[in-house]
C-alpha cells in the first residue's frame, strides 16, 4: 500500500511538473499574474510529491520489503541499518530517484526563498526548472521505476555490493547529486533570461547563491568521492580520470569559470552572453555526466545498444535540452546588449583569461573522455584513454592559471597595471621561493627532479601568490600594525573567500605534486614476527585472526608500525567475504602522520603462513583534499556577502519599522 | 566512482581471481632499475579485460600476465619502445592507456591545444573591435524604459 502510493505520488508529481512547465512560462511572457502565481505553489507541490515517492522507498528498504524488485536486487535483511537507507541510492532507479528529488529540491527553494526577485523572473525560471524536472520524473516512471513489484516475493534480497556497504556511498552521493544537480536552476534562471531578453546585473547576483551553492557542494563531493576511492580500492589511487570521475569533473571546470564570469557580471554588467552560455554549458555537462554514468555506454558501446531503453531515453533528454538551450541561445543572446568596456589587462580581463583556460582544460578532458566511445562508434576502431593521456593534455594547461591567478587577484578593475601588482608581488615570490628550496631539501635534493621543483614552485606561488592580497589590503608592515588589524576586519568576505579559494587551489596541488613525486610502496609476503624497514618506519607483522560482522566474515592481520622505536600505529587491515554474495573485499588500514598517510592493505595467504602485505607511503597526500574543504570553504563565506542575499538590503530590523509605520532611528550600514 | 567500483568487482568475479590487488611480491625483477622501468611501462599499459585501468593497477589474471610479459622483456634486453610496441602487435592499440599520435588520434591529441588557439584568436578579435571602435559615451545604446518598467518605477517612488 505504501508502496503504491509512492508510486501515484511520482506519477502526481509528473503531472504537476507538466503543469509547471507551462503556464508560468506563458504567463511571464503575457505578463498574467494568476498564471506566474502558480509557479511557486506548484514547485512546493512537486517536491512534497517527490518527497512522498521518495519516503515509500526508503520504507521500502527499511523493512526489507522484497516484493519490490529494486530492494530484491539491492538489499539484503541482515544489512546494517546505515546501508538500508543508503543503499536506496546504491543502484540505479534510487540513484535517480535521488537525482530526480534533489532536482525539485531545488525548484522548490527558489519558490521559497527567491521572492524578492522579479515575478516575471521567478515564473519563467521555475518553469524552466519544470521541463528538466518533467523530463527526468518521465524517465523515472517509464524507464526506471523503483516501484516495480515481483511475484511471488522472495523471502531474501540478494545484498548490496559490498564495494558499496561503506559510509562513503550514505554521504558522496547525496552531496555530488546536490551540486551536480543545483547547476539545474542555474540553466533555468539563464533560460528564464533568455526567454524574457533580459539579463542584466541583478541578474547574476540574483543566480550567484545558487552557482555558489552548487559549486560548493560538486567540490565536496568529488573531494569525497576521490577520498572514498582511495580508502575503498585499496591501492592508494586517488584520481583514476575515469570516465565516471570524468563526467563531474567538467562540470566542476565549466562551473568554476562560471562562479567567476558571474563575478564580471555582477560587479562590471560585462561578460553577459558568455555567462549566461556557461550556465547553458554547465548544465548540459552535468547532463551529459548523467548520460554517461546511468546509460552503461562506458563499458562499451555494444553494451549500450543490447538494452537502449535506458541509454536512449537519456540521451533523447540531453540532445533535447543541449540542442534546445543552445538553439535559444542563438535565436536570443543577439538581443542582448553588451554591457561594460575594460582593457585586456584589467581584473576582468584575467578573469576572460581564467574563463578561457578552465574551458580548455575541460574541452580537453571532454574530448580525452569521449573520443573513444565516438570514434568506436564510427569506425570500429578501439583505443584507450587514460591516466597518461590526461596527465600531459590537462596539466600543462593548469600552469598558466596557477601562474596567473595571484595577479588577477590584485589587478584594479576596467584597467589595471601588470607590472605594478608584479612589483607588489616580489616579495609573495621570494617567499614562494625559499618554501620551493626548503621543501626540496627536506625531500632530498638528489631525488627532486626539474619538474617537481617546477611543481613545488607552482604549488607555493599560488598558495602565497593569493596570501597576499591579505598583506596587500591590510598594509601590513606600511601602517602601524593596530590599523593594518583594523583593515582586515573590515574586509567583505569576497576578500576571504577568494584568498580561502585560491591558496586551497595551491594546497591542492602541492599535495598531489609532493604525493606523484614521492610516494613510495613496498609489497612483501610477510611471516608473523618478521619486520621490514622502509622510508625510516619499521613494520612487524604480529597475527591475523577471524571474526565476524554482521553481514561478513573477515580475516583481519595485525602489523605495528614503529618509528625510531616508538610505536606510532597499530594498523589492522582485513580482508572481509560477504555472507550474501561471498564476494572478497580488502578493506585498508590508514595512519596519518601530520599530512602524510601510511597505507595498509592485505592479499593473499600464502601455505606457509605468510600473507602479502602492501604498504604504501604517501607524503603530504591529505593536503589534496584540505585544499578542497579550503576552497570550499571559501565558496561558504562567498554566500555570506550581504550583496548576495536577496532579501538583504532590508535589515530585519528596519523591515519591523517599517511595518509598524515608525521610521527607525538606527543608521542603515551604507551598502 | 560507484559504477567503477562495480565495474572493477564484476571484472574480478568474471575472472575468478582472488583479492590481490597489482603487483605481487613473486613478480618484482631483482635488478631495481628494471623494476622500476617494468613499473612505469606498466602504468600506460592497459588491462585489456578490465574498465579503465592500467595493468599496474588491476588485480585480474591478464593483468598479472602482461606484467609478467613485460619483465620477461625487460630482462631479455628490449627498449621501453620495443616492449610497448611487442605488446601493440599482439594486443592492439587498445592496450596503450596513452593513443599514439597519429590520423585517427588527430582531434583526440589536437582538441585541447586548438580549444585553446580559438578561444584565445577570439579574445583577441574582440579587443582589437573594441580598441578601434570609438569608446561611446555610457548611455549611449541604453534602451528607455519601457512603459511596464516606468509604471513599476512610478510606484516604487510614490510608494516612499
Amino acid at each position: 500500500m505504501i508502496i503504491e502510493l509512492g508510486h501515484y505520488a511520482l506519477i502526481l508529481a509528473l503531472v504537476v511538473a507538466a503543469v509547471q512547465s507551462v503556464f508560468p512560462v506563458w504567463g511571464a511572457v503575457k505578463s498574467d499574474h494568476r498564471l506566474m502565481g502558480m509557479a511557486p505553489g506548484l514547485a512546493v507541490l512537486m517536491f512534497l510529491l517527490t518527497c512522498v515517492a521518495f519516503a515509500a522507498l526508503t520504507w521500502a528498504y527499511l523493512n526489507s520489503d522484497f516484493s519490490l524488485l529494486n530492494t530484491y536486487q539491492n538489499s539484503h535483511s541482515d544489512k546494517p541499518l546505515v546501508y538500508k537507507i543508503s543503499g536506496v541510492w546504491g543502484n540505479h532507479e534510487g540513484s535517480i530517484l535521488l537525482w530526480v528529488l534533489i532536482l525539485v529540491l531545488f525548484g522548490a527553494l527558489v519558490a521559497v526563498f527567491s521572492r524578492n526577485i522579479p515575478q516575471r523572473l521567478r515564473a519563467a525560471t521555475l518553469g524552466a526548472q519544470g521541463w528538466v524536472s518533467f523530463a527526468f520524473l518521465l524517465f523515472v516512471i517509464v524507464a526506471s521505476n523503483p516501484f516495480t513489484r515481483i511475484s511471488p516475493a522472495p523471502l531474501q534480497g540478494s545484498g548490496l555490493n559490498p564495494m558499496l556497504q561503506d559510509v562513503g556511498l550514505a554521504i558522496h552521493p547525496p552531496i555530488l547529486y546536490i551540486g551536480y544537480v543545483g547547476f539545474s536552476i542555474v540553466f533555468a534562471f539563464a533560460a528564464a533570461a533568455l526567454i524574457l531578453g533580459k539579463l542584466d546585473a541583478a541578474w547574476a547576483r540574483w543566480v550567484r547563491p545558487w552557482i555558489l551553492v552548487s559549486w560548493i557542494f560538486l567540490t565536496l563531493g568529488i573531494a569525497m568521492g576521490s577520498y572514498w576511492a582511495y580508502y575503498e580500492l585499496g591501492w592508494g589511487g586517488w584520481w583514476f580520470w575515469d570516465p565516471v570521475e570524468n563526467a563531474s569533473f567538467m562540470p566542476w571546470l565549466t562551473g568554476t569559470a562560471l562562479l567567476h564570469s558571474a563575478i564580471v557580471m555582477e560587479r562590471r554588467d560585462a561578460l553577459k552572453v558568455w555567462t549566461v552560455f556557461l550556465a547553458l554549458l554547465t548544465f548540459s555537462l552535468s547532463l551529459l555526466g548523467t548520460f554517461l554514468v546511468r546509460s552503461g555506454v562506458l563499458t562499451s558501446v555494444h553494451a549500450f545498444a543490447v538494452d537502449p531503453a535506458r541509454g536512449l531515453f537519456i540521451l533523447a533528454i540531453l540532445l533535447i535540452f543541449v540542442g534546445g538551450s543552445l538553439t535559444l541561445f542563438a535565436w536570443r543572446a543577439p538581443l542582448l546588449r553588451q554591457g561594460g568596456l575594460f582593457a585586456p589587462i584589467s581584473r576582468e580581463g584575467s578573469l576572460v583569461l581564467n574563463n578561457l583556460f578552465l574551458t580548455t582544460a575541460c574541452a580537453a578532458v571532454f574530448v580525452g573522455t569521449l573520443y573513444p566511445l565516438v570514434l568506436e562508434a564510427f569506425s570500429g576502431d578501439k583505443i584507450s584513454v587514460g591516466a597518461p593521456f590526461f596527465n600531459l593534455t590537462f596539466g600543462p594547461i593548469m600552469v598558466p592559471v596557477l601562474i596567473l591567478m595571484p595577479f588577477g587577484q590584485l589587478l584594479a578593475w576596467k584597467r589595471g597595471d601588470a607590472w605594478g601588482v608584479a612589483q607588489r608581488l616580489t616579495s609573495a615570490f621570494v617567499i614562494a621561493m625559499l618554501a620551493t628550496f626548503g621543501l626540496i631539501w627536506f625531500m632530498g635534493v638528489s631525488t627532486t627532479s626539474i619538474m617537481t621543483a617546477l611543481g613545488f614552485g607552482l604549488a607555493f606561488w599560488a598558495i602565497f601568490g593569493s596570501l597576499w592580497e591579505i598583506i596587500e589590503r591590510s598594509q601590513l608592515f606600511k601602517i602601524s600594525f593596530g590599523r593594518s588589524m583594523a583593515r582586515i576586519k573590515g574586509f567583505t568576505p569576497t576578500v576571504w573567500s577568494t584568498v580561502l579559494g585560491h591558496a586551497g587551489l595551491g594546497i591542492t596541488v602541492l599535495g598531489i605534486v609532493t604525493t606523484m613525486a614521492f610516494e613510495s610502496e613496498r609489497v612483501e609476503v610477510m611471516r608473523p614476527g618478521e619486520t621490514l624497514e622502509q622510508n625510516g618506519y619499521n613494520v612487524t607483522y604480529e597475527k591475523s585472526w577471524t571474526q565476524n560482522g554482521p553481514n561478513y566474515q573477515e580475516m583481519v592481520s595485525q602489523y605495528t608500525l614503529r618509528k625510531g622505536g616508538n610505536v606510532v600505529g597499530i594498523m589492522e587491515p582485513s580482508k572481509r567475504a560477504y555472507n550474501a554474495s561471498g564476494m572478497p573485499m580488502s578493506e585498508t588500514s590508514i595512519a596519518t602522520f601530520g599530512f602524510s598517510q601510511v597505507y595498509f592493505a592485505t592479499g593473499d595467504s600464502d601455505a606457509n603462513g605468510g600473507i602479502v602485505t602492501r604498504i604504501y607511503f604517501k607524503p603530504l597526500i591529505t593536503l589534496i583534499w584540505i585544499g578542497t574543504l579550503l576552497m570550499s570553504l571559501g565558496g561558504c563565506i562567498a554566500l555570506f556577502d550581504r550583496r548576495l542575499r536577496v532579501g538583504a538590503p532590508v535589515s530585519a530590523r528596519k523591515r519591523k519599522g517599517v511595518a509598524g509605520g515608525v521610521a527607525t532611528a538606527t543608521p542603515t550600514p551604507a551598502e | 566512482m560507484k559504477m567503477k567500483f562495480v565495474l572493477v568487482l564484476i571484472s574480478s568475479v568474471l575472472l575468478g581471481t582472488p583479492a590481490t590487488y597489482a603487483v605481487n611480491p613473486d613478480e618484482v625483477l631483482k635488478d631495481p632499475v628494471l623494476e622500476e622501468r617494468a613499473r612505469e611501462i606498466s602504468k600506460e599499459v592497459r588491462c585489456v579485460v578490465c574498465q579503465n585501468q592500467s595493468i599496474d593497477d588491476s588485480n585480474a589474471k591478464l593483468a598479472k600476465d602482461l606484467r609478467l610479459l613485460v619483465r620477461e622483456r625487460l630482462v631479455e634486453g628490449d627498449s621501453d619502445k620495443e616492449v610497448m610496441d611487442y605488446l601493440v602487435d599482439r594486443y592492439g592499440e587498445f592496450v596503450l592507456l596513452k593513443p599514439r599520435f597519429a590520423f585517427h588520434t588527430l582531434f583526440l591529441w589536437g582538441g585541447g591545444p586548438l580549444a585553446l588557439l580559438l578561444g584565445g584568436f577570439f579574445l583577441w578579435r574582440t579587443s582589437r573591435k573594441k580598441k578601434h571602435a570609438p569608446l561611446k559615451s555610457s548611455t549611449a545604446g541604453v534602451k528607455p524604459l519601457s512603459d511596464e518598467e516606468q509604471a513599476e518605477l512610478d510606484k516604487l517612488i510614490s510608494s516612499k
